[in-house]
């Protein structure tokens, strides 16, 4: 206990309740609201309404819901599958070249996302691959975006695990495979939901490498909220943000069960 | 890929060796950096496809380039010094005051990295904004004609939205750091009479700062490269470099410009980020050491 004076803990809190409040609970509740609104013009809505969500689920947006959970699912598993490969690869990699190659898969996470769609957009606008246009660009994007996180989760787990596990397995003669399928990978399960979780999440809200790249035909989410409040249309804007924050963390709570599930078998 | 690295191996025993990283390496190499590559070519070829490196005078010269240049540094500076003070002072409380619910409010500050950056930038237009909240209801009360809060549209309103996003960034590595320090030594220090103000400059300040480091310089990277929250918030005067390379590439299809400006974006992130990985290698060592 830092402080010990009751007055000086009430403070202490009440400080951490105004500037929590402040600035994490009212914007949210905000958006919230506003998702709901019909007019609002003064201190509180003057109607509330589930309009917004009926016209945005049934106009375009609906369709970009879709566009972006596909969007993130492929992304996110692709991004999973590669960032383990690489990370238990590098495992078996001496120690020099391994902190290099550690480095140059991190590196995409320093790169401005608008950059990296700029790079997308120079190098497949011209031979010998035209992805210009195409649904595949968004999602490479993504992939590119989110690589690094993934990549950076699941070598921590991979780290921080106790060798006996796997040296037991070898000495009773597990081979390598059979060893990194039933003992290493079951291990790390923790640590790859996590990095699915995360990536997914990165990616159903990116937006810089997404406005660069997009074709007409595969519009995220994200794209599609900054043109309805770009049109004035506000509060649609605001139930179609309430959509992606939703979807988002119904997927990540969703993941987040997976763990406990496996565990238990 | 992955068959040519395994193939030199006894073929009975497929064995785990460095060669199975080139497939990840080749998916990277690919899709990240021959783009890369492409955007320092472009920078310096002509339209024609010749070699020239007037581009960069010519873009890094204008009065736009140097504007955003500033207000990224500007923004990115006072947001990292924001989110240090805000995220100390938040971990701070939590830790060392702790009271029921403190670890469920922590994990739920957490979770705010799940949501997309430009979610609070909405949510301050509909707050601080022109016709938000907050002015609708002065000029209600006040009868003001004009609205008389106006901060969101300059480098303030971004920094404040950053602010908000990017604290939760350096909370995590500073709750750690907290979590390592003996609860005894501070205990000590105080029934010593020592008063919490020279327990945290003496104790906890100097335990935190390794933390403090790594997680400013991760701000830095994260506000150096953000995006969404300066293109919705949409103020005219504060245009950012990622900002420009989008309005140079999407707007005006001037994708030499947009290049040369990418690359210089580009060479400053990957600065931030080198300073960043030396910050965490020294948490590292620091926490191996203790």
């Amino acid at each position: 206990m830092l402080v010990w004076s009751l007055t000086g803990r009430i403070g202490a809190w009440s400080l951490l309740a105004l500037v929590f409040g402040l600035i994490y609970v009212l914007p949210l509740a905000v958006i919230a609201l506003a998702s709901f609104a019909g007019q609002w013009n003064s201190m509180l809505p003057s109607q509330l309404t589930l309009d917004n969500y009926a016209s945005v689920i049934a106009g375009e947006s609906g369709e970009q819901l879709r566009v972006s959970l596909i969007t993130a699912a492929l992304a996110s598993t692709i991004a999973l599958l590669s960032g383990t490969w690489a990370a238990i690869a590098l495992r078996t990699v001496a120690p020099a070249p391994r902190r290099l190659l550690d480095l140059l898969f991190f590196i995409p996470s320093a790169v401005p996302s608008v950059s990296v769609g700029l790079g997308l957009l120079v190098a497949f606008s011209q031979k010998p691959v035209l992805l210009n246009g195409t649904t595949a660009i968004v999602i490479i994007a993504h992939l590119v975006l989110i690589s690094a996180f993934t990549y950076g989760n699941v070598a921590a787990g991979l780290s921080r695990l106790p060798p006996e596990f796997e040296q037991v397995a070898e000495s009773l003669g597990a081979r390598p495979f059979y060893r990194l399928l039933h003992v290493t990978l079951p291990l790390v399960t923790p640590y790859l939901i996590a990095a699915l979780s995360l990536s997914f999440a990165m990616s159903m809200g990116e937006l810089g490498a997404t406005a660069m790249v997009y074709p007409p035909g595969w519009v995220t989410m994200p794209v599609g909220i900054f043109a309805l409040t770009d049109r004035g249309e506000v509060f649609q804007g605001a139930a179609l943000t309430m959509l992606l924050a939703v979807s988002t963390l119904a997927v990540l709570v969703g993941l987040s069960l997976v763990p406990a599930k496996a565990a238990a078998r | 890929m992955a068959s040519d690295g395994v193939a030199v191996l006894p073929a009975a025993r497929l064995r785990l060796n460095g060669a199975w990283v080139v497939p990840p390496l080749g998916i990277l190499a690919a899709l990240f950096f021959y783009p890369l590559a492409l955007i320092i070519q472009q920078s310096v070829t002509t339209a024609g496809g010749l070699p020239d490196f007037g581009s960069y005078a010519r873009v890094l010269a204008g009065p736009l380039f140097a504007n955003a240049l500033l207000h990224t540094l500007e923004i990115a500076l006072l947001a990292t010094t924001g989110c240090l003070a805000l995220g100390f002072t938040m971990a701070l409380v939590l830790t060392f005051v702790p009271f029921p619910g403190a670890r469920a409010l922590s994990r739920l500050i957490d979770t705010f990295i799940a949501l997309p950056t430009f979610l609070i930038a909405l949510a301050l237009t509909f707050i601080y904004g022109s016709a938000g909240i907050a002015n609708m209801s002065i000029m209600q009360l006040t009868g003001a004609e004009e609205p008389p809060i106006d901060f969101l549209y300059t480098v303030a309103g971004v920094v404040l939205a950053e602010v908000t996003v990017y604290t939760p960034f350096v909370m995590r590595p500073l709750l750690a750091a907290f979590s390592l320090i003996e609860t005894a030594q501070i205990e000590v220090a105080s029934s010593l009479g020592a008063g919490a103000w020279r327990i945290i400059r003496r104790v906890i300040l100097p335990a935190a700062l390794p933390a403090l480091l790594a997680g400013g310089s991760l701000c830095l990277l994260l506000t150096v490269n953000e995006f969404g929250i300066v293109f919705f918030i949409g103020a005219k005067g504060v245009i950012t470099l990622p900002l420009l390379v989008y309005g140079k590439a999407i707007q005006e299809d001037d994708y030499t410009a947009a290049c040369v400006i990418a690359v210089v974006n580009i060479a400053l992130s990957l600065s931030l980020f080198l300073l960043y990985r030396v910050m965490v290698a020294r948490v590292d060592q620091g926490q191996r050491g203790a």
